[in-house]
Formats: C-alpha cells, structure tokens, sequence
C-alpha cells in the first residue's frame, strides 16, 4: 500500500527513485564524480554510490564553495542522486540545488523518516509538496 | 515573500536577464527560509575557486549581462605566472584561470584573490548586512565583528553582489544570533594551532549549533580567531561563534544567549583536542614539501615562519600563500628574503585547493591546517597537521 507524506518544496521536480539513507552530513565534493561513491573517510556512505538515487541525509556541510562544485561534476558526469530529502536546509546546498536544477525537499512528517529503509522506492513531488512511497 | 518595485522589475527582467536570473534565485532562497522581504547589502564577498561550477556559473552571468551593484572582493584562483616558473601548467587549466579572471572582471568584481578579504580590503563595521561566502570569512565577521551575514554559496553571495540585495533571514535576524550551546574549554588552549584542533572537534559534538564558548584566552590573536572560525564551518556549518568577553554579541553568558538558558552545556577535554589530530592527520614519516596559508597567512604568521627559518637550510619545498598585499609587505620587511634564503617563498593569489599543486600529487607535506588536508582528499595528497613551530622543524628535518 502506498504511503503518502507531506513535505515542502526546496528547488522544484518530480522524480521517482530508490531511497539511500545517510545518517551523517554529506559533503558533495567528497563523492567521487567519476563513479558517484563516497570517498570521505568514516562517513556513513563510504564506498557506496548516490548516483541515480534519492538521498535521504541531515544536511550538507563543508566549504560554500565546494559543495556547489561537487555538485555540478557529479551533474556533468551523470552520476548525481535523483534527488535529496533533508532535514536541515543551509543557504549553500539551496542555492547550488536550484541552480544545478535537483528536486530537493525538507520539512517531511515524521512517520516519513519511521518508515522508509534503504531500497525503498519513492515518488517525491517537491512542487506539490509531497513523498509517496511504492515499495 | 513582499518586493518593492525595483525588485519586482528586477525579477521581471527590467534590468537585464542576468539581474532577472539572480533575482529569481535570492527569491527561491528566501522562499525557503521564509523571509519577508529583501534587504540591501553594503558589502559582498565572492569564494571564487576557479572550478568548472564557479566558472560555468559566473559566465553565464556575463553573458546574461550580469553587472555587480556592490563589487564583491572574490577568493584567490592560482597565480598563473608565478606555477609557470615552477611547474608545467596544463593548457587546460591555463585557460580555465584566463576565463575565470576575465569572467570576474567583466562582472564587476574587485580582484583581490584572497580568502581573508576581513582582514583587508574589505572590513565590515559592526551591524552591517552583507552577504559572505567563503568558509573563513562568514564566522569572522560575523562572530569578530559583528557584521550580519548568512553561509553564503559563491553563487548566491554573486546574485547579492548582482542585485545589491538579500533575503532577510537565518543570521540577519537579532533573534538567530543567539549562542545555543555553551562549550566549556577545559584543554588548555596555548597557541594558534590549538583554536583549529577546537574549531574543528566542537561541530562533531554539537552540530550546527551557535556555540558559546567559556574559558578561553581572553586575548586570542586574529589567527586564532581566523583557525577557530575556518574549522567550525568546515567541520560543520557554523558560520557564527560567541567567546565570552571576547566578541561584541558576548560581553556576558546572558548576553550571548539572550537571556536564555543554553540547549546544553558541553565539554571540550585535552582528550578531546587529541582524538580530533589523530583523526584528521596522516601519520607521520619522510615528507616532501611544507603547505601553509589555508586560510591564507596574515603579515604576522609570515614574520613568525621567518623567524622560525632564519639561518636555516629547509630540505624541503615549504610555501606560504598568502593575499598580494601581505606579500609585498612581507617583501618590505625581508621576511620575503629570509624565507626564500631558507628554500622556502611566498605566493599570492593562490589557495591550496588549485591544480597548480599537481606536481605535489601523492606526495606528504606538512601543514598547521586541518581544511587544507580536508580538502586535499580529492587530490590525493596527503597532510601531516601539526602546529607551525613543528611544521617548520619538519621542513628542515625532511620527516616527522
């Protein structure tokens, strides 16, 4: 049965995917952009790949200009995540995710974050505000 | 979200399609973080890095016809000139310098190539709203002076710069400036080196909280200020810190919360500063080169590296990059000269993170900074992180 959650638009898409959790931050330019994997060393995602996926982390951190350009090569190279759910928006990942065109939302109801697991997929529609789950 | 009308025609595209493109983005910006209104900025400062972002980024504004309202100091690049003496520059990066620093001519910005424009060049008063990017210079004039900024990115501190405006919100607001945890400091905090071990240990002990930091020095140096600022929003994302009886918002502990109580109270241990090394250094051995100046190096850690070389015969390459103005001071007072007598330079216009070091690839170097080894992972160069003193003891030594 499909699980329907409210959420709040961050930069605007509508996008289906699979659901990868990270309990720490993530730092885009940590991410290798020829293949998509984490590279930083003791994160939750180390050696596991966010290409294609729709990421599920607290919040971006690191250096303001960093982030973007992590950002944009994993664009170039295809390998960026669907889209990003966070808890925690700063002004550096809003920004370079509207630029860089990435469906982002935040403020998601709790029982979202009880009820998905790694694998799961999801229907985000950040410009209506909402987080189905499908499987 | 409410726009006068020279904003709304802003947005409209009244003012050309760069200016309608920045506009849209403060707008989205402030859409987010639920701001009124817009505010006007007095200041701006651009964290240029020269990376296919950056430049894909502001030259898409030039050729929107973007033109700055307020010019923004901008971050270094490489200096081209200087890397062409000393290594083979690939035309490709050549190239990619030449279109960054004509891409941030042609939109008005002022070309300091330094990340510590604070310092210099560009000092804002007490109150003052600007918008900041750059990971060292956010907390600094925040925390240092209390001047108003958010964690700008480099492109949403270029619309600002744009469009002379930002969203009111986050750290513009009295009420967003308060401290929310106290960090007692009961490491003994001695010298420059320790305020980067400690900027960097509290975000992994409290997120992104404002700390409010009690028993420390009460006279840090604006190095220290500047390690301790860099750390915490490299770490994490604190772009604003209170030290009791040291910065203007925290005469008192009440003043700094408010009147509040803080969310909590933690403690940051010897233990604490040493586990946080032994996590971010490489361990130690033969080493090839000695790395300082991220972020770049004020006149008097220039002096004190002289100082420390004076007389002395480095085995290895050691550089200080630093802003133009430093360098040419340090030209004046022979520190220059010294440093370069010892096998050591000086270089400007040039941050760490920059293909110019590609000749230090798989190399081991030295460095006083935890961010310049934290970001050097992309490019497989390894730091040993140690205070300047043993740094510099290392160069001569060739390990550590």
């Amino acid at each position: 049965m499909a699980e329907k959650f409210t959420c709040h638009k961050v930069s605007e898409g509508i996008i289906e995917g699979e659901i990868l959790l990270s309990s720490d931050d993530l730092c885009f330019y940590l991410v290798d952009p020829k293949t998509g994997v984490v590279i930083e060393k003791n994160h939750s995602l180390e050696g596991q790949s966010i290409a294609d996926k729709i990421l599920v982390f607290p919040s971006g951190k690191g250096s303001s200009v960093v982030q973007a350009d992590g950002m944009y090569q994993l664009k170039m190279s295809g390998m960026e995540p669907k889209a990003l759910i966070i808890k925690y928006p700063d002004t550096v990942l809003v920004a370079s995710s509207i630029i860089m065109e990435w469906p982002v939302v935040d403020r998601v109801e709790d029982g979202f974050y009880k009820s998905i697991e790694n694998g799961d997929r999801v229907l985000l529609d950040a410009d209506h505000g909402s987080l189905t789950i499908l499987s | 979200m409410e726009l006068t009308r020279e904003e709304q025609d802003m947005l409209d595209g009244k003012y050309g399609k760069g200016t309608q493109i920045a506009m849209k983005i403060q707008v989205a910006i402030g859409e987010v973080f639920n701001a009124p209104k817009m505010v006007p900025v007095s200041r701006t400062h651009v964290a240029l890095s020269n990376q296919e972002a950056d430049l894909w980024f502001v030259e898409k504004m030039v050729h929107a016809g973007a033109k700055c309202r307020i010019s923004p100091t901008v971050n270094p690049g490489f200096n081209l000139e200087y890397f062409q003496c000393i290594t083979t520059i690939s035309k490709k990066d050549e190239e990619m310098i030449r279109r960054t620093r004509k891409a941030y001519k042609e939109v008005g910005a002022t070309l300091t190539f330094d990340c510590t424009p604070y310092l210099e060049k560009n000092v804002p008063r007490f109150g003052e709203i600007t918008a900041y990017s750059e990971s060292s210079a956010t907390p600094f004039i925040n925390s240092v002076y209390g001047a108003r900024t958010n964690r700008e990115s480099a492109q949403s501190a270029l619309c600002a710069a744009i469009t002379g405006r930002t969203p009111l919100y986050g750290f513009l607001l009295d009420e967003n400036r308060k401290g929310q945890v106290l960090v007692d400091v009961q490491a003994k905090i001695k010298n420059d080196f320790d305020y980067q071990l400690l900027g960097y240990a509290v975000p992994k002990k409290l997120k992104f909280k404002t700390p409010v930091f009690v028993n420390i020095p009460t006279n840090p140096s604006p190095a220290a200020l500047m390690n301790l600022g860099a750390q915490l929003n490299t770490a994490g994302n604190v772009p604003m810190y209170h030290i009791v009886g040291v910065t203007p918002e925290a005469k008192t502990v009440e003043e700094a919360f408010q009147g509040d109580d803080p969310e909590r109270v933690i403690t940051i241990t010897e233990q604490d500063l040493e586990e946080v090394h032994d996590d971010i250094t490489d361990p130690g051995g033969k080493i090839d080169f000695a790395l300082f100046g991220c972020p770049h190096f004020n006149l008097d850690q220039v002096a004190h590296v002289a100082e420390l070389v004076k007389n002395q015969k480095l085995k290895v390459r050691l550089w200080i990059m630093t802003s133009s103005l430093t360098k040419e001071l340090a030209s004046r007072m022979g520190y220059l000269e010294t440093i370069q007598a010892a096998g050591g330079d000086i270089v400007d216009d040039t941050c760490m993170d920059q293909p110019c070091w590609e000749f230090l690839y798989g190399k081991k170097g030295v460095t006083d900074s935890p961010k310049c080894a934290y970001y050097t992972k992309r490019r497989n160069m390894q730091f040993v992180i140690r205070k300047v003193d043993e740094c510099i003891d290392a160069a001569i030594r060739g390990e550590i």
